[in-house]
């Protein structure tokens, strides 16, 4: 087994996350056609406990736990797909898992173009929407001429 | 990598549960050899032993890999299907090896007073496990249990212990025992 | 005398399917959908996250539900199904500095980096009923600003470079966990959080309040209140690195507290802390002051004797679950208990008679 380099690391984790992050109905309709696999690891729902940092940067502590659903699957050609998304859906599971094992093989470039990058510019669009409304709630201050200075 | 993905538990709620159900049997009834399946562990862990990782560890259980336990194919395996952290013999809650491998056993966790719970289970690899040679006597033992034990002086010392002290799960290929610390050990 | 008793099953299950059809209520009234209370009972959602300790908003609506809008009821539900689920592993501590903020404020400065964004709070309201609200209609759209692509910083990191302010230094003890490790005092600072976090919002509140009040005096200033997205990473042993694997909404407050200064410590600032799943910051804001009135013997303070700053008391009483459980079980039957105390009683009284008669 070589080491994936670190780009390519890299670049698994975004579309991993992209796939994890994705709502589940989205996901569906941009990868209705699912390939011949192999369930590794069927889906199946648990927790992740999530944490924080004490004052946000000191010691780690224990918030609460998350949902999160988790799969692996293997391509009739043997690519190995990974997936943990949050939440309880186990067709977002396994799709995300097939998606991932999908981009590393040849089909890489269409799972791209036809579902990552309109997952990716769906998320950025909900993102700067909400940044927007924040954005109009933000306060400009002005300073009011006082008694003693006028 | 195929061994390392493969040989879990293909239907985990209900083969764990069977799983799990002879396990305790196992723990209630010292000696009694009980036959388990599901588990497909790469080499040299027994199927017996695979069982017993995949149903009583998780990312909360830390485990130690004795001696030949602790090779590469088996700590994939065991981090894909379990999770559970891979920690020294002092921070185990559960060790797995063989009997030679697993020492010396002082590292091994035994409670504390006001927490006996805090102690390890030890996974013990064996060749053989059969109901002849050592006097197994106690809680969960109507008159007497035989057991082929790797040795009885360390059992015999374990119970000493007690409240303290270590429980161990023996297994041999498909099959498993179980000897908790409440058991009285005595030579054949 | 011990008398095992049966009965009653007929009961319970009439009085569960009376239970239920009370929940539909007047069935000529469309039945809400779970996501409708997802959506619109947001806040009420986020209680039920937060104290259930588990992010998961469908489940949180769907006990809501359940629970005909009883919310500890609801809590109940949640911690009762997490119970059911394998834990898969811990993320990463979540970075709140690089949250996607919907608001943020802060009582002590007003120009700072990222500047004040006040979201959707409910602060400026003028708290008179909207009937508006009780006939149907659309909300117009809010009004949108470009958004300016810049950090927003931890207010404190602001007092803490001129050493004004006790650092908060990174540090990667493994946290303990309550959930899997029973109780013990004196409880870490870490231990105490993960309780708070998940405590009851209505104690945490009054507690967070005698403070205020003087018992374990704390004069707080809200340094910063932030709300909004964070990112969890997870470390996922068959990629073997971490992955994000989605989004978590949390209310985060930074209190800032004077202090004079100990043998040690020179006069600075003293910080509590708050964070709380989803959108609490009623909560967050007394998890803070709670927080740090439990610091007193840290900070070489002095031990009043006030409630909030007394840790068993504190974290023995804050979970609302273990609360209820225990208040609720004295309506269940105690008929043998109870005969007992009768038979203590009579004989008492037997026995109080006798003395009298004998005395006169």
């Amino acid at each position: 087994m070589s080491q994936p380099s670190p780009s390519e690391t890299a670049l698994r984790r975004d579309w991993i996350s992209a796939l994890a992050k994705a709502p589940p109905g989205r996901l569906a309709a941009l990868l209705p056609d699912l390939p011949a696999h192999e369930m590794l690891r069927a889906p199946e729902i648990g927790t992740v406990m999530v944490q924080g940092r004490i004052g946000g940067t000191g010691a780690p502590f224990n918030l609460g736990e998350m949902t999160v659903t988790r799969c692996s699957v293997r391509l009739a050609e043997g690519a190995v797909g990974h997936a943990c998304v949050q939440g309880r859906d186990k067709a977002h599971a396994a799709r995300a898992a097939l998606a991932d094992a999908l981009m590393q093989t040849a089909a890489a470039p269409r799972i791209e173009a036809q579902v990552l990058a309109p997952l990716r510019a769906e998320a950025a669009g909900a993102r700067a929407s909400r940044a927007a409304r924040a954005a109009a709630t933000r306060v400009e201050f002005f300073t009011m001429l006082r008694g003693e200075d006028a | 990598m195929n061994a390392i993905l493969t040989g879990g538990f293909a239907d985990p709620s209900t083969q764990s549960a069977h799983a799990f159900r002879a396990l305790l049997e196992a723990m209630a009834r010292p000696g009694r050899i009980l036959a388990v399946e599901g588990a497909r562990p790469p080499a040299p862990l027994s199927v017996a032993a695979g069982v017993a990782l995949l149903t009583l560890t998780d990312a909360t259980t830390p485990l130690h890999l004795a001696g030949a336990a602790d090779c590469e194919a088996l700590r994939g395996w065991i981090g894909f299907h379990t999770g559970a952290p891979l920690v020294a013999a002092e921070q185990a809650q559960f060790a797995i090896g063989t009997w030679d491998a697993l020492h010396p056993l002082g590292r091994f966790r035994i409670g504390e007073p006001s927490y006996p719970d805090r102690s390890a289970t030890l996974i013990v690899e064996v060749d053989r496990l059969e109901p002849e040679g050592a006097r197994l006597t106690g809680p969960g033992i109507e008159t007497e249990a035989r057991l082929s034990l790797p040795e009885t002086a360390a059992f015999r010392a374990n119970r000493a212990l007690f409240p303290l002290g270590f429980d161990c799960i023996l297994t041999c290929g498909a099959r498993l025992a179980a000897l908790p610390r409440s058991t009285i050990v005595e030579d054949a | 005398m011990y008398v095992a008793v049966k009965g009653g099953e007929r009961a319970i299950d009439a009085a569960h399917a009376w239970l239920a059809e009370e929940r539909r209520g007047d069935p000529a009234i469309p039945e809400l959908t779970v996501a409708q209370i997802r959506e619109q009972m947001a806040l009420a959602v986020n209680r039920v996250m937060a104290e259930g300790s588990l992010y998961d908003p469908d489940l949180a609506a769907l006990a809501i539900k359940q629970a005909r809008g009883d919310l500890i009821e609801a809590v109940f539900l949640i911690r009762a199904y997490r119970t059911t689920l394998p834990r898969f592993g811990t993320s990463r501590p979540v970075d709140t500095a690089a949250m996607a903020v919907d608001r943020r404020v802060s009582a002590t400065f007003k120009d700072l980096p990222g500047g004040q964004v006040l979201g959707p709070t409910f602060d400026y309201t003028h708290r008179l009923l909207d009937f508006a609200l009780a006939a149907e209609g659309e909300a117009p759209p809010a009004p949108q600003a470009p958004a300016r692509d810049e950090p927003v910083p931890h207010v404190t990191g602001l007092l803490d470079r001129d050493g004004l302010i006790e650092g908060q230094p990174a540090d990667d003890t493994p946290a303990p966990d309550l959930t899997r490790q029973p109780l013990e005092l004196p409880a870490s600072r870490a231990l105490r959080l993960q309780a708070l976090a998940r405590a009851d919002e209505g104690f945490t509140l009054s507690l967070a309040y005698s403070t205020q009040r003087g018992y374990g005096r704390t004069h707080a200033f809200v340094g910063e209140l932030r709300i909004g997205r964070v990112a969890v990473q997870v470390d996922l042993p068959e990629l073997g690195f971490a992955v994000e694997i989605g989004e978590v909404e949390l209310t985060e407050c930074d209190t800032v507290n004077q202090f004079k200064g100990s043998r040690t410590e020179p006069p600075q600032f003293t910080r509590g802390y708050g964070l709380v799943m989803g959108q609490s910051e009623r909560k967050a804001i007394s998890m803070s002051l709670v927080d740090r009135a439990l610091r007193w013997q840290e900070l070489g303070e002095d031990f009043t004797g006030a409630p909030a700053q007394d840790e068993e008391f504190v974290l023995s009483h804050c979970d609302n679950i273990q609360s209820t459980g225990f208040l609720e079980h004295i309506k269940l039957p105690h008929y043998v208990d109870f005969q007992a105390e009768l038979e203590l009683v009579r004989r008492m009284r037997r026995e109080a008679m006798q003395m009298q008669e004998a005395a006169e």
